[in-house]
């Protein structure tokens, strides 16, 4: 059965609108005058001003490779990012450390190590698997390019977003 | 002989100056001004990305706009299809013939055609605007545009109904249909929109008032609605029929039916203008010898009258921007009338309103002439 909803009645101040036309344009014009003094700010005019200072802890930006404090890449090339990646975006190239180096037969090192951007949906499973420590998430998010070459990152690229990281390194021992 | 050569030298640059200078450049800004109030209004910053400000935003939308595929559906009928952007520009620019922008530059009036049928020119050629948007609707060839065109028809119908009978009180007044009489009358008993003003203990001068308020609000109301700006934006009412009449257009062709709704807001706005706010005129307060209003024109010798003619088609533009403003908040306030509350509205309150008007304006004119 159909209902009939009763239209409230209305009084003769309603019904010739303009009383309430006008108060609906002062509400508009106040709002365009608090714009037009600058006193409301509710956008933030995005490339100049930025929010990074606030980011998160916790925040997944683009993965990246790091040094650890004597400027030693620390990834060993194990493939387990590689593995675990859910989308693929990880392709690394193992390789010897050549020559006479330290650890020359003990460690492997990445000859190359992209991370395809197009493919990470940062979900920081990387990070978590890594036995080195080696790989994290930073904070960087504005990830741009022209063609799909540009948005791989190479080993380069991804040690200079990564930067140095400091303090010991925890291998297996925290995430036994 | 060389009278004619500069009365036709003179028309064409008028023509030229007011349509590339003035309203083309004015359609555009409008649209700027459009985007950037409804913007402000909304508590958020609007295009100010191209140039400062975003001043720049007018020129970067008709280069996108040019360059954009100019696509034609299979199913439209191409030969109305192609004809309807003009239509529906052409009439809002020819109106802008009669309107009278400034007094004089150089003893050359400023008005493009002073024709002794003035505002009835208006209304045969701005209801030729709605050709445009009727066989855009129908040569679509689709439903949302044919619904549109179909709703515009019968909202233009009814509301120059409303539109004629509001300004009848003024030629009852004024007693010529030529708008620059219109503006010299203007000037010489006061503005009809405040017909008191200057002369304040005059009661027949406050009786006036009250028809030529009605006129002024009733005009106002159906010029917005033959516009079709909101609150009458029924033919291109995004929500319910996907943009109305040009669903199907894209490209330039687009940009013809908009420039048209722009400009045809601009020419109503300057008839507005004209017919009650004193066109050209600023009566600017003067105290040599007692107190008195002065009036600048172009008449006055040398510089002085450049500058005096000048000055009234900054005015005439200044308050046509005004009243641009005023279009603009008001669709950013109001929410859209429903179909049949557009039809009684149109039918039923405002065509009697206007009617009862001439009379009311008729015996204040037979028993207080003033």
């Amino acid at each position: 059965m159909a209902v009939t909803v009763a239209r409230p009645r209305l009084n003769w101040r309603e019904r010739i609108y303009f009383p309430a036309i006008l108060s609906g344009l002062v509400i508009t014009l106040s709002h365009f005058k608090r714009m037009l003094l600058g006193r409301t700010k509710v956008t933030m005019q995005y490339p100049e001003e930025r929010n990074d200072a606030n980011m998160p802890d916790h925040y997944r930006g683009a993965p990246a490779l790091v040094r650890d404090t004597g400027g030693r890449v620390r990834c060993v090339a194990c493939q387990l990012c590689e593995f675990i990646c859910p989308p693929r975006a990880i392709k690394i190239i193992p390789g010897e450390i050549p020559g006479k180096d330290r650890f020359a037969k003990v460690e492997k090192y990445p000859e190359e190590f992209d991370i395809d951007m197009i493919r990470c949906i940062y979900c920081g499973m990387c990070e978590e698997v890594c036995p080195e420590q080696a790989i994290y998430l930073r904070k960087d998010y504005a990830i741009t390019g022209f063609t799909r070459e540009d948005m791989v990152h190479h080993k380069d690229k991804l040690l200079e977003i990564g930067g140095v990281m400091h303090g010991v390194v925890l291998k297996w021992n925290e995430k036994k | 002989m060389s009278m004619d050569y500069w009365l036709i030298l003179t028309s064409l640059i008028k023509i030229v100056g007011i349509l590339f200078v003035v309203i083309l450049p004015m359609v555009s800004y409008s649209v700027y001004a459009e985007r950037r109030v409804s913007a402000f209004i909304q508590d958020r910053p609007g295009p100010n990305r191209v140039g400062p400000a975003g001043l720049f935003q007018p020129i970067a939308d008709v280069a996108k706009l040019l360059f954009k595929e100019d696509f034609s559906p299979q199913h439209v009928n191409t030969f109305y299809y192609w004809l309807a952007p003009t239509l529906a520009v052409m009439p809002a620019i020819i109106t802008m013939a009669v309107v009278p922008f400034g007094s004089t530059l150089l003893g050359v009036p400023m008005v493009i055609a002073d024709l002794n049928i003035g505002i009835l020119w208006v209304f045969a050629i701005s209801s030729l605007g709605v050709y445009g948007i009727v066989l855009a609707g129908w040569a679509s060839n689709s439903k949302y545009p044919f619904l549109g065109g179909v709703r515009s028809s019968s909202q233009m119908i009814s509301y120059e109904l409303s539109l004629g009978l509001a300004v009848i009180p003024i030629f009852l007044l004024v007693g010529s249909l030529r708008l620059t009489d219109v503006v010299r009358y203007q000037i010489e008993h006061g503005w009809l929109i405040a017909p008191f003003l200057g002369d304040w203990l005059n009661p027949a001068k406050w009786l006036l008032a009250i028809p030529m308020l009605i006129s002024f609000v009733v005009f106002t109301i159906a010029i917005f609605a033959e516009t079709n700006r909101l609150p009458f934006d029924l033919p291109e009412a995004e929500q319910e029929l996907a943009g109305g009449y040009h669903t199907e257009y894209s490209s330039m062709k687009f940009a013809l039916f908009f420039l048209g709704e722009y400009a045809a807001m601009i020419t109503g706005s300057a008839v507005i203008v004209t017919l009650f706010l004193g066109g050209w005129h600023l009566p600017i307060p003067s105290w040599s010898g007692g107190f008195h209003w002065a009036l600048i024109d172009g008449s006055a010798p040398g510089w002085k009258g450049v500058l005096g003619g000048l000055f009234n088609i900054f005015i005439f533009f200044a308050k046509v921007s005004a009243l641009l403003f005023f279009f603009i908040w008001v669709r950013w306030t109001l929410p859209r009338f429903r179909y049949d509350q557009l039809m009684r509205l149109g039918w039923i309150v405002f065509f009697e309103i206007a009617l009862v008007n001439i009379f009311i304006a008729a015996a204040i004119v037979t028993f207080f002439p003033p």
